[in-house]
């Protein structure tokens, strides 16, 4: 007798069984890493230890986790409005790069204006050039029906490009002797600390509850799961969806936006090519694996954030190269990425017939 | 072990059972055709009728329990492998390719040996069509069909398999009283052919006159298997209701005068500038029950969508208090106290949000109102309290998502939260359809009571018999045009099948109130 496995749709998942999920998750991820550091000889128990205590052991440490958790966190909640509406906006990275460059517009150039002014100057002009880059693929999309999945994507490389134009163009620091970058934010122009560390934190935290809100009880978020759920029934119910999906995007992308205008005044006092360093793409990961739910976005965020700074200081206290933690965050990363398939799928076996 | 029985079992079901989750779809059922008889499969929606098939088409597999197939033990793992034991199933959704010919459809999927399609292809099909009395043009494209040429292609391509069990879910469901005459002698002769067919349905007149025996279901059991000659209507409904039912539409007078709605020379055209409704005229007066009646895909889904401003006009006006509901958004036309109940097999993609719970479904339409930013939930709670008790739904809670609910339950959400917005005008598509009888009657009796309230009620309805009970007027539809608009009290049902299909030839002409 011959057998088949076939993949099956579940019905839906207690709660508790999803946190057993993904605890198994979590479990097995550690239990393939561990075979991988077998493997390249050294003892995974140690390795294992060492990420977590390279995330958490000092201050230092500590502040370099949450510095990772910024622009991650606010990226997500960024998204996530847009993916309530089944809006498929894979444009964070490129609306961060925009709340970049608008952001760093002011930087450089009203520098001379009070801190407070230039940061709200900042702030907003953030905000506007993320939105804006987020206006862009809801208009075509509910002008034209265009896919907003290729459309936010390809506006990444777009905004990416501005930046290499900016740096090597009109905005390369003359004092740099022919090298191409961006000046340094003079101090004026730089987010305030706050606790040790730049006030990025105090903003994301401000938003997870904001997000929350919005979407759990206000009208405009009530639209958006309407919305989201078929835009039959929001036209029915006499909602104007094209307005929905436009504003919903410019706030999506606004926040976006600030992840970008927090990064350039708080961490990197410049404007550069990395300033969003693939954040926007983690954070689909992220928003997805919360179940686009604001709080269980700040949970998984610093989960992320500590596997990527214990990480870097596992490699170099063991004397690693970097391709080694790149794997191991690869196949943690794949491991809840599968088990996340378990939420939705189940398998069967199958007798089939002679 | 040898069967010794003239008779041959063409099918035979032994103990078969299914469940979906916590749900037991079919349990412990036993059912048996014989070759050259036909089985009518009864039972209210959700009794597991159509689960059942589908295990026999291999679509669903049994948890437990055997089926034999001509006397022998049979695993059915997939399509393929029903249509290689000649069970055929023609599905209430045809699976049809609308760009090709009759013998292209036909021969999809055949798996016949060479490379090319054989000119006479087509011959093979005149043959078996003419043995069968089927009349179908194999060189015909299927978008050229009617609804029942296209029935009639699904029962071919089943043939040309060689399929000697066929099975019908709800054929009679999109057919004219006139096409399912003709479906029924098409079922007979297959019947002397040596066939074995089983048709599903819930139509009590239908399964009279068409079969030998009838095994009803109920809760997902099969209840009783009784000869159709020795039964009755009020049998079957007790034994499929599981109680004594009375089946009378109480039938309401009212004393309005007052005109509602009218509807003057409205066309709407779809995106590839096709007319869906041609030159559509009627009124809808206070305290009447207007009925709709016609072919599934005649127009009834626009003028609902039309009425409602989710479409734009062609042409024409649609007068509501003397003004024109033209080019008005859906929200001021739900203000004025317009009320779409729901469209048809799309409760859950339009009307209501399928993974909200009934609280915030119960807000679709008034989550506006109110000062400031945030959405009160609270009279919205209250609302989805009192409908599941007034209207018996059952739900595990106000906040579980809908798309949980049974169709029945859907509905009752749906319509009670459009009737408790006390609307003016009330267009229903479908109202019953998916529901229990009971239920039926429960909704019935809900329409007469806002007729009584002096609402003018659209009823877009498909079941005939139903219509000619409750409805004041009866306007029919054909291709998007108003056939005729007749008084409920002096039409017969071969009448309005007529109309149905335009045999009068002379569409659009009748406006009499």
């Amino acid at each position: 007798m011959k057998y088949k496995i076939q993949v099956v749709k579940k019905a839906e998942v207690s709660l508790s069984k999803n946190l057993l999920l993904s605890l198994l998750a979590i479990v097995s991820a550690l239990l393939a890493g561990g075979i991988f550091i077998l493997a390249i000889g050294h003892n995974p128990l140690n390795i294992y230890g060492s990420i977590v205590q390279g995330a958490w052991r000092s201050p230092i440490a500590i502040k370099g986790t949450i510095k990772i958790a910024i622009p991650l966190l606010i990226a997500s909640l960024g998204i996530t409005p847009a993916f309530q509406m089944k809006f498929w906006n894979i444009g964070a990275e490129g609306q961060i790069i925009m709340g970049g460059i608008f952001a760093t517009y002011f930087a450089l150039f009203f520098d001379h204006l009070p801190h407070g002014l230039l940061l709200l100057l900042m702030f907003i002009a953030g905000m506007l050039g993320g939105g804006l880059w987020g206006l862009i693929p809801a208009y075509f999309k509910t002008k034209f029906g265009t896919n907003e999945t290729l459309f936010t994507l390809m506006l990444n490389y777009i905004a990416l490009y501005l930046i290499k134009y900016f740096t090597e163009g009109p905005w390369r620091d003359p004092a740099s002797s022919g090298f191409p970058k961006i000046a340094s934010f003079a101090k004026n122009a730089r987010l305030d600390q706050v606790l040790g560390l730049h006030a990025g934190w105090v903003i994301g935290l401000l938003l997870v509850v904001l997000v929350f809100i919005y979407l759990n009880f206000t009208k405009r978020g009530y639209e958006i799961k309407v919305v989201g759920e078929s835009t039959n029934t929001a036209r029915y119910a006499g909602m104007n969806v094209k307005k929905i999906v436009m504003r919903t995007m410019f706030l999506s992308g606004a926040i976006c936006g600030i992840a970008g205008m927090t990064q350039v005044s708080g961490a990197a006092f410049t404007l550069g090519e990395g300033v969003a360093g693939g954040v926007g793409f983690t954070a689909i990961i992220v928003a997805w694996l919360a179940k686009l739910n604001p709080v269980i976005i700040l949970i998984v965020t610093v989960l992320f954030s500590m596997l990527e700074k214990g990480c870097s200081v596992m490699q170099s206290s063991f004397g690693l190269s970097t391709a080694v933690s790149s794997i191991l965050q690869g196949i943690i990363l794949f491991f809840i990425l599968a088990f996340d398939f378990f939420t939705r799928y189940r398998f069967v076996l199958r007798k089939s017939t002679n | 072990m040898e069967q010794i029985n003239h008779e041959t079992m063409a099918i035979e079901l032994k103990q078969i059972t299914k469940t979906f989750g916590s749900v037991v779809a079919n349990n412990k059922i036993d059912l048996s055709v014989k070759q050259g008889e036909i089985l009518a499969l009864l039972g209210e929606n959700g009794s597991g009728k159509t689960t059942l098939m589908n295990m026999l088409s291999g679509i669903y597999r049994p948890d437990s329990g055997s089926i034999f197939i001509n006397g022998a033990p049979v695993t059915i793992n997939s399509p393929e492998d029903s249509i290689r034991l000649g069970v055929g199933m023609i599905h209430q959704h045809f699976k049809l390719v609308e760009a090709l010919t009759a013998t292209d459809n036909i021969l999809l999927g055949s798996r016949e040996k060479g490379i090319f399609l054989h000119k006479k292809r087509s011959e093979k099909i005149r043959e078996i069509s003419e043995r069968f009395g089927l009349e179908v043009d194999p060189e015909k494209k299927i978008y050229q069909m009617s609804v029942s040429e296209k029935q009639t292609v699904e029962i071919l391509k089943v043939l040309y398999r060689k399929a000697d069990i066929l099975i019908l879910d709800e054929p009679t469901a999109v057919l004219t009283p006139q096409e399912t005459t003709r479906l029924f002698e098409i079922l007979r002769r297959m019947k002397q052919e040596g066939c074995a067919v089983i048709i599903i349905t819930h139509k009590l007149n239908e399964v009279l006159e068409i079969s030998d025996r009838v095994t009803i279901l109920r809760k997902g059991e099969s209840v009783a298997t009784v000869t159709t000659a020795e039964t009755n209507a009020r049998e079957l409904t007790e034994l499929m209701v599981g109680r004594p039912v009375e089946l009378a539409i109480h039938h309401l007078k009212t004393d309005f005068h007052e005109n509602l709605l009218e509807v003057h020379h409205l066309s709407v055209a779809d995106e590839e500038g096709f007319e869906t409704l041609k030159d559509v005229s009627f009124d809808l007066n206070r305290g009447e029950i207007l009925g709709v009646a016609g072919v599934a895909g005649s127009g009834q889904k626009e003028l609902c969508e039309a009425i409602a401003g989710l479409l734009p006009l062609k042409k024409g006006a649609i007068l509501y208090h003397n003004e024109d509901l033209a080019g008005k958004s859906p929200n001021e036309i739900i203000k004025m106290g317009i009320s779409m109940s729901f469209i048809p097999e799309d409760r859950l993609g339009m009307g209501l949000a399928a993974s909200m719970g009934m609280v915030d479904n119960m807000l679709l339409k008034k989550y506006n109102e109110g000062k400031g930013p945030f959405v009160s939930k609270k009279k919205a709670r209250e609302l989805a309290k009192k409908l599941v008790k007034q209207l018996d739904i059952v739900t595990p809670s106000v906040d579980t998502p809908v798309r949980r609910l049974s169709g029945g339950n859907v509905q009752k959400v749906l319509l009670g939260r459009e009737i408790e917005s006390e609307p003016n005008v009330l267009i229903t598509a479908y109202a019953v359809r998916g529901l229990d009888i009971n239920s039926s009657y429960t909704i019935y009796d809900l329409l007469n009571e806002q007729k009584k309230k002096g609402v003018g009620v659209l009823f877009i309805g498909e079941d005939l018999d139903v219509m000619l009970e409750l409805c004041d007027r009866i306007m029919v539809l054909c291709h998007g045009k108003i056939t005729g608009i007749v008084n409920a009290k002096e039409v017969t049902k071969e009448e309005l099948g007529l109309l149905m299909t335009d045999a009068s030839g002379k569409g659009g002409d009748a406006h009499e109130v």
